[in-house]
């Protein structure tokens, strides 16, 4: 079962992250013999702490250590301090996902050759195209139980009234597309039980019917008796030796003892904020702009999707958050197609608030009876979150501040996001549709909201042909070191429209095979 | 379309919720999660006094008049007519507690509901508290709203009003499900008034 072993072991794989990157990536080494050691900076949860409560559920998991929202987004005003909405503990953000699993379009990782030069952004194709990937979505599709695909098995999630006013509206203005792969259980599999339509997935599935690698993937890895977790273990620097080898990481634990455990390989899955800033925080003489950075590209290329959501207050009641927390989702808009004003597209995606989020995030900073006379009809309200494609661009970024410190003495993380002047045309569209859409079936008022802290964050360590212009390589694998890997979102060249745990999962089977193969082959 | 009263007794397909209250005053007080301790019956001598001024008396530390003034503030940033001052209460109550203990807070309020006072006798010769109209408080809190009394008043309400579980039958949200087994034989897919395809 559990295993424990000695800091001094340098044959084990170190894990940073037990998310979607990191939760997938130690079942996957395990299962093929190799030994790992999970270092996760927050608490081990279990279901027992989950309560159907949206704030408590916030304080319980998120991650709260400071940022500083910076550049010319609303979020400096909004959650200035709150850029984005993660969680911090064993699971990682498959805790809060919504389970929704989308795949990727083939032109998405193929967007420099699509979109051609895009003026202020730094668009690079993937050096994977979508077939190189496609098996590995299979696979992942399989492990995570995703409803309604071929590759699980699993019939659909039952449409909920969310899910069926949505769609109604949808087909009224000529929407065809109209899909709903989520990873839930539709009926019992993989040791977990069939969803009971409580709602509250974002605040950690109860019964752990939604995928999570909390209660999945991490387990399932401890049971080899090739994986060791370490919760409340919070990385500090990843060390390397005169060769440009990496050979351990220091971290602090929960009582701030440092300890240093040695790697024969180190891959960070911290999400796309702390991957990066981990990188930076490890420069050494060898390494003065931070590891893996001789492209520059560390913590640049910030991608957060383009986003904005909407309330619709329908003439009947629907009760949105009664069942999956995911409804429809139209995806007809995701196609490129530069006649509607911008590039790349954007799902439509029905997700349910509750009374208290649907308050906080209607219209932060506002009062008076423009909010109250809308939330008296909180019962009538649809919700839409519209998930669209988001540029590149190099000034977005994750940097050090240059004075302030965390509880660990380490520089806090400034995250800075402009607008690209598409991102505006397609939130605009996107707004605009889902205004027809509720209208179709006889809204009354539509209540446009502001984007919430991001949840889906990507490109900070991104995937590239040629060293100077990304990170890693096609594994996942840092141009610069030979045995450190990026093994999370932050590996995304573009942001796609698509929500990123599904190709995050993907691009983790994919990489465990590879570093097990490099392993038996001693190139690592 | 029907409006919801009628369509909850011409359609009975639809579980719908009534949006009024249906705890009792014990239950109320106990759901209540950010309720501060502090919540008490009402005493015997407020049993005197209008409603409002009953409610406001409840406020020992920071006095009455304040009580009563973030009371009208509180309705004023979040009106709903259908639903009593006593909720709007439990979510400005605590403060009477906090500023107990927080000289800071206390002086944010006092001073912040004093200035708000000053400009209501400025305007319309009456307290905040006394300005007959809501419009005509609506100019003052304009004046105000920037700052930062309003803004921590308006804050707070955000979650203490909101996020109190006693408030949220008259909003149609149920919360907790996993204990009732969720809504998969409770009308997750029950709704019946849209167009037929």
């Amino acid at each position: 079962m559990s295993k424990t072993f000695s800091k001094d072991d340098n044959s084990v794989v170190v894990i940073i992250g037990s998310g979607a990157g990191g939760g997938t990536l130690a079942d996957e080494l395990t299962r093929q013999g190799v030994d790992v050691v999970i270092l996760e900076a927050g608490k081990h949860h279990t279901q027992e702490d989950f309560e159907n409560d949206e704030w408590a559920m916030f304080a319980k998991i998120s991650w709260l250590d400071k940022r500083i929202s910076a550049g010319g987004w609303h979020h400096t005003e909004t959650y200035p301090n709150l850029p984005a909405w993660i969680v911090k503990g064993v699971g990682g953000s498959t805790m809060h996902w919504s389970g929704l699993a989308l795949r990727f379009m083939a032109h998405e990782f193929k967007t420099r050759t699509t979109y051609g030069h895009v003026p202020g952004a730094n668009v690079l194709d993937w050096p994977i195209s979508y077939e190189e990937l496609a098996p590995y979505y299979e696979i992942a599709e399989r492990k995570m139980g995703v409803a309604g695909t071929k590759a699980s098995g699993l019939p659909p999630m039952p449409p909920n009234n969310h899910y069926k006013v949505i769609e109604a509206g949808a087909r009224k203005i000529g929407y065809k597309d109209i899909v709903r792969p989520v990873a839930s259980n539709t009926r019992p599999n993989d040791g977990r039980p069939a969803c009971q339509q409580i709602g509250y997935c974002m605040q950690g599935c109860k019964i752990g019917a939604k995928w999570s690698t909390l209660y999945s993937e991490i387990p399932r890895a401890m049971k080899t008796g090739h994986a060791e977790l370490r919760p409340q273990s919070m990385v500090l620097r990843i060390e390397h030796d005169r060769s440009g080898k990496a050979t351990g990481v220091l971290y602090a634990d929960k009582d701030g003892n440092q300890h240093l455990q040695k790697a024969r390989v180190v891959c960070v899955a911290g999400n796309s904020i702390e991957s990066p800033r981990l990188l930076l925080n490890s420069a050494s003489s060898m390494f003065p702009n931070g590891l893996a950075n001789s492209s520059g590209q560390v913590g640049r290329n910030y991608m957060n999707h383009t986003t904005a959501a909407a309330l619709t207050i329908n003439p009947g009641p629907v009760y949105m958050y009664r069942g999956f927390d995911i409804a429809a989702v139209v995806s007809d808009e995701v196609p490129n197609n530069p006649d509607r004003g911008f590039l790349g597209g954007y799902h439509l995606e029905g997700l349910a608030l509750h009374l208290p989020f649907a308050a906080a995030f209607m219209k932060p900073g506002g009062w008076g009876r423009e909010v109250s006379s809308a939330l008296e009809k909180f019962d009538h309200m649809s919700c839409v979150w519209v998930c669209g494609e988001d540029l590149a661009q190099e000034e977005n970024s994750i940097t050090l501040h240059p004075t302030e410190k965390d509880q660990h003495g380490l520089p806090i993380p400034i995250v800075t996001k402009t607008d690209h002047t598409n991102d505006v045309a397609m939130r605009r569209h996107g707004l605009a549709q889902w205004r027809k859409l509720s209208e179709a079936v006889g809204a009354t008022r539509v209540i446009d909201m502001p984007p919430y802290p991001a949840s889906h964050n990507m490109g900070t360590n991104r995937m590239s042909e040629k060293a100077r212009d990304g990170v890693v390589n096609k594994w996942g694998q840092t141009h610069d070191i030979k045995n450190l890997f990026v093994s999370d979102g932050s590996q995304f060249t573009s942001s796609g429209a698509a929500n990123p745990t599904l190709t995050i999962v993907a691009l983790a089977i994919r990489q465990a095979e590879y570093i097990a193969g490099a392993m038996r082959r001693r190139e690592l | 379309m029907k409006d919801d009263q009628q369509q909850a007794a011409a359609v009975p397909g639809m579980r719908v919720m009534e949006k009024r209250v249906t705890v009792s005053r014990r239950a109320f007080l106990k759901g209540s999660g950010l309720a501060a301790a502090g919540v008490t019956a009402l005493s015997a001598g407020s049993l005197m006094l209008p409603a409002r001024d009953a409610l406001a008396a409840e406020f020992t530390h920071l006095g009455a008049d304040i009580g009563k003034t973030l009371l009208v503030m509180a309705r004023d940033i979040f009106p709903h007519d259908k639903i009593s001052d006593r909720f709007y209460m439990l979510a400005i109550e605590p403060y009477d507690a906090a500023a107990a203990k927080d000289p800071a807070l206390a002086t944010l309020i006092s001073d912040g509901v004093a200035q708000l006072n000053a400009l209501a006798q400025a305007n319309f010769k009456a307290p905040y508290a006394e300005v007959p109209t809501e419009t005509e408080r609506l100019t003052l809190l304009y004046t105000i709203e920037h700052g930062a009394f309003f803004q921590k008043i308006k804050g707070d309400m955000v979650t203490g009003f909101y996020n109190n579980k006693a408030v949220w039958p008259l909003f149609g949200e149920e919360g907790s499900s996993w204990e009732k087994g969720g809504y998969i034989a409770r009308g997750f897919d029950d709704i019946d008034w849209l167009p037929k395809a």
